[in-house]
């Protein structure tokens, strides 16, 4: 018992038996986001309003375009848990599952659209 | 036994029941600044996506960014941003263990309002 740590011994627990990974996955994503947000905040600030050819090509450079897709990346997974968080408190029933499906549907969607986009602009 | 008094269980006491507190008003604007942001953040994507589309579509999207209304959901979203990441910030660190008695609590609330406004005040000034 001396030997599990403190997180080991929560794995499992709770009625859904998954609350433990979807804490940690917060934890981790929210770390990655202190880092990424002001980066993101003070490029893509920088880029909104330019001309079409000075956007693209801010945006050809490797720094911005890594920030850009990371932000997205890691920030919609990071929504899609935190806005379950939201439905499962709020919303209950076939409404609950349905809202849950529908989101992470959209956060994936929104992630790979960016990212996608990011892609085709720096390449 | 598996149909027994589903849904008309007891519930605990809820939002409606207590008195507004800096820990709780702090509280609801983070999950309310967290999901709000996926506004500000679709308009991103769009910019985005709008860009590698071609030069009309990109003018199409920039101008809504920019016109005075896109602009205010902007600075919303800035500062919606920032508030978020200053008390998920306090998350970790109440998530480690530390500054949960109320006093502290209370401090960090107030770090995380006057910091989010100045940190606003900072991009604006900045971009």
């Amino acid at each position: 018992m001396g030997y599990i740590t403190d997180r080991k011994r929560a794995v499992g627990m709770g009625s859904a038996h998954s609350g433990t990974m979807h804490h940690w996955h917060m934890i981790v994503s929210s770390v990655a986001l202190v880092g990424l947000v002001p980066l993101f905040v003070f490029t893509f600030g920088r880029a909104v309003g330019l001309p079409y050819d000075e956007a693209v090509a801010y945006y050809a450079r490797p720094f911005p375009a890594i920030v850009a897709a990371l932000t997205f990346l890691v920030g919609f997974i990071h929504f899609r848990n935190g806005v379950q968080t939201l439905i499962e408190d709020y919303v209950h029933g076939f409404a609950r599952k349905a809202l849950i499906i529908a989101m992470i549907c959209l956060s994936y969607t929104a992630a790979a659209a960016g990212v996608f986009a990011v892609a085709r602009i720096a390449l | 036994m598996a149909d027994v008094n589903r849904g008309n269980r007891p519930l605990s006491p809820h939002l409606t029941i207590y008195r507004p507190q800096l820990t709780s008003i702090t509280s609801i604007l983070t999950r309310l600044t967290g999901n709000a942001l996926l506004i500000g953040a679709l308009l991103s994507v769009w910019w985005f996506v709008a860009a590698a589309s071609g030069a009309e579509s990109y003018a199409r999207a920039d101008a809504v960014i920019t016109s005075w209304f896109g602009k205010l959901v902007m600075l919303g979203s800035i500062w919606a941003l920032w508030y978020h990441s200053l008390a998920g910030i306090r998350h970790l660190i109440w998530d480690s263990g530390r500054m949960l008695e109320i006093t502290q609590a209370e401090k960090l609330g107030w770090a995380v309002i006057v910091g989010s406004v100045l940190l606003t005040a900072l991009t604006v000034a900045v971009l």
